[in-house]
């Protein structure tokens, strides 16, 4: 059997396609992370608890309303966005003119209340969900076994991260949003409703987390934990795009989770840790990040 | 002439402050309780990926312990407090040596992490107070670190090991892979499993160690996949151990591959679901549905909690209840009283019979190996387990023989 590093191939090729799987989770939240950041200049630490409301969201629609997987892939995240609407302008619309740090210490705090919530009602262990039975069984690769879930898990990723991506950089409605956030004096005179674009911005993203908890839901445990075992991971992946470059985002994502991968093979023990080396080697070369602007 | 009198004025200070101490540890030991009251102290992971096993559960069990009691021990009241070591050693250790120096603390039950345990053990051997811990699984407590004041209650890494390696080996699982959690706790599950797996006449075909808390487990069952092994030893816990069998589930690997749980609490099994852990085979130092007794305990605490106790949780209702009946039989919380009683006296209560402490804290018990049931052999909410063997207390722990426990005479 032929061999890349002292690991035969198939093992090799098989770690690559769970390091993009991974990768793709990373992408989809620092999309959303990058989204706020970029227009609103928040950063967003509740980011992380709004994913696990999202997968809550599933697991409750489920068991109390009888939602298929579908339907809470449709309705949990627009539940989420609304929450984060009602977060924006109930509170975070004040802190804009303030320093980062504020923002910051709301959503962290908000973030901690929300997982107390669940931890509390829930319990830490969390909750099954299984997997929708059209998506069950496994493709067998030749080099692997890939669950069906999980290359869905790729393809909704991808699909949702380009249509950002296009929407914001490509569309009328993206150049409104960067004017927005560019100049939002101008912008507003105008004619055009900064507040409003910034308060749907705030959905959007907090909707694109809830959307990654409910795909993650049936592949791993539905918990109060899942967003902050996840958070810091997808912080310094935005840190390593560049932050608030959207692009940038995607592409560190799906690369860190493959990089993670194969960490996870070679030296298991650093798989946790190696996210933040490159994290270090990449702002003492590029203190902006690989896709970041010098401002 | 000046730097004399400098000189003798503080020797009179100081031997004057030393009167004063001696005359106070005296009156404790004459005034039978210290601060005039037993505290009792729960300190475990109340949040994060433990809690469920122990929790604001054990507190829960601690209370009852206290309230079965009477409430009162000799005259004087019982008061249970609690802390989150967030399973951090250094967070452990600060918060026992602030409950044994300012808060009058008596005796710091559960505490599961090994690592936090250890912390935890040495600052009551230094400071000389009871510490019976039952939610950590390192043997090291009745080893290396082992001391006069700390008892090793519900189970360890030995037990656990013993229980389910071997009757798995015996079975005919005869080759293993490891997945181990990165840390004290997960080395010395795997390490005294591999050893029990050789000795049985099994062969360990490689291990991989996983981060704390991570959140993908995928990556290292595909290695374990490779390895061909039958049997995949899950050295975790928790959060951990869900994530694993979920994915193992997703993955086809329990088609060829057997998992065995070797550090599984009900608890998981609960939110994992049957139909996800059926088969599944794992050590209990106690279960809910054993007897009458057994079955009373769990339904008073689920009326609580809205949950079953795990073994943890039983465990703190017991050794709190321990540690009570040693205070009263001693007539003082002195904590050399109370730990001679504590190795002198039977256990007898719905967590054990004829349970004892040995020299080196381990108490000795019998343990159980489980089956998880199939989904339909499951006849009432949390019908979860099926008894496979009785393993007999003199068999389920490692004898003295084998120990390396400074204060077994050899």
């Amino acid at each position: 059997m032929s061999e890349i590093f002292g690991i035969p191939i198939q093992a090799f090729m098989g770690q690559l396609m769970l390091g993009l799987v991974n990768g793709s989770f990373y992408a989809m939240l620092s999309l959303g992370l990058a989204v706020i950041f970029g227009m609103l200049n928040i950063i967003n630490f509740t980011h992380g608890a709004l994913y696990m409301v999202g997968a809550f969201g599933a697991w409750l629609g489920l068991t109390y309303l009888e939602l298929g997987y579908w339907q809470a892939l449709l309705l949990s995240p627009i539940c989420v966005g609304i929450f984060g609407i009602v977060i924006e302008r109930s509170m975070l619309q004040w802190l804009y003119k303030l320093d980062h740090l504020y923002g910051l210490l709301l959503t962290f705090g908000l973030a901690l209340v929300l997982e107390g919530l669940f931890t509390n009602i829930f319990g830490v262990s969390g909750q099954p969900y299984s997997i929708p039975d059209e998506l069950s069984g496994a493709f067998n690769l030749g080099f692997m076994f890939l669950p069906k879930y999980r290359a869905w898990v790729i393809v909704a990723s991808l699909v949702v991260c380009f249509v950002t991506w296009f929407v914001i950089e490509k569309t009328q409605l993206g150049a409104y949003l960067r004017a927005a956030t560019e100049n939002p004096k101008l912008t507003q005179a105008f004619g055009i409703n900064v507040p409003l674009m910034v308060m749907l911005t705030y959905g959007f993203g907090a909707a694109l987390a809830g959307f990654a908890g409910v795909l993650a839901a049936p592949a791993i445990q539905v918990s109060p934990l899942m967003g902050s075992n996840l958070i810091i991971v997808v912080f310094a992946v935005v840190v390593i795009g560049g932050m608030g470059s959207i692009l940038g985002s995607i592409l560190t994502g799906i690369g860190l989770g493959v990089i993670e991968g194969l960490t996870k093979v070679f030296y298991a023990e650093a798989s946790s840790t190696v996210v933040f080396i490159i994290m270090a080697i990449v702002l003492m070369i590029r203190p902006a990040g690989l896709f970041g602007k010098e401002k | 002439m000046k730097q004399k009198l400098l000189v003798a004025l503080t020797t009179m200070a100081l031997a004057a402050f030393g009167t004063q101490a001696h005359a106070q540890a005296e009156k404790a030991k004459t005034g039978k309780l210290s601060g005039d009251m037993v505290k009792v102290a729960v300190m475990n992971d109340m949040v994060g990926l433990y809690a469920d096993i122990g929790g604001p559960g054990s507190v829960e069990a601690a209370k009852m312990a206290v309230a079965d009691f009477g409430g009162k021990i000799l005259g004087k009241p019982i008061e249970v407090v609690f802390a989150d070591h967030q399973n951090k050693p250094d967070i452990g250790a600060s918060k026992a040596r602030e409950w044994f120096d300012t808060q009058g603390v008596d005796m710091i039950v559960d505490v599961p992490t090994s690592s936090v345990a250890i912390a935890v053990a040495k600052v009551a051997n230094e400071k000389k107070r009871v510490f019976m811990n039952t939610g950590a699984a390192t043997k090291a407590l009745t080893n290396e670190e082992c001391n006069p004041y700390t008892v090793h209650y519900a189970y360890d890494t030995y037990a656990l090991a013993n229980g389910t390696g071997k009757a798995i080996v015996q079975t005919g699982g005869k080759t293993w892979f490891f997945l181990t959690a990165d840390y004290a706790f997960g080395h010395a599950l795997e390490g005294d499993t591999a050893a029990v797996v050789k000795a049985s006449g099994g062969e360990v075909k490689g291990a991989v160690r996983h981060p704390l808390s991570a959140s993908d487990f995928s990556s290292f069952l595909l290695q374990a996949q490779a390895s061909k092994a039958q049997i995949i030893g899950l050295a975790n816990a928790g959060g951990d151990t869900i994530n694993a069998v979920k994915a193992a589930n997703e993955f086809g690997l329990t088609k060829n591959q057997t998992l065995a749980g070797l550090l599984m609490f009900i608890t998981d099994v609960h939110s994992l679901g049957l139909k996800t852990a059926q088969g599944m085979m794992l050590t209990d130092a106690w279960y809910w549905d054993a007897n009458d007794e057994t079955r009373k305990f769990g339904k008073r605490f689920f009326e609580k909690m809205k949950r079953m106790p795990s073994f943890d949780q039983a465990a703190v209702y017991s050794a709190t209840l321990t540690y009570l009946k040693a205070v009263e039989a001693s007539g003082t919380d002195d904590a050399d009283a109370v730990m001679a009683t504590l190795k002198k006296t039977k256990i007898n209560d719905v967590f054990t019979k004829g349970g004892y402490i040995r020299v080196d804290g381990r108490m000795v018990h019998d343990m159980y190996l489980m089956q998880v049931k199939k989904p339909e052999d499951s006849k009432y909410p949390w019908d979860y387990f099926q008894l496979k063997k009785v393993i007999p207390a003199e068999e389920a722990f490692q004898p003295l023989s084998l120990s390396k426990c400074s204060l077994v005479k050899k």
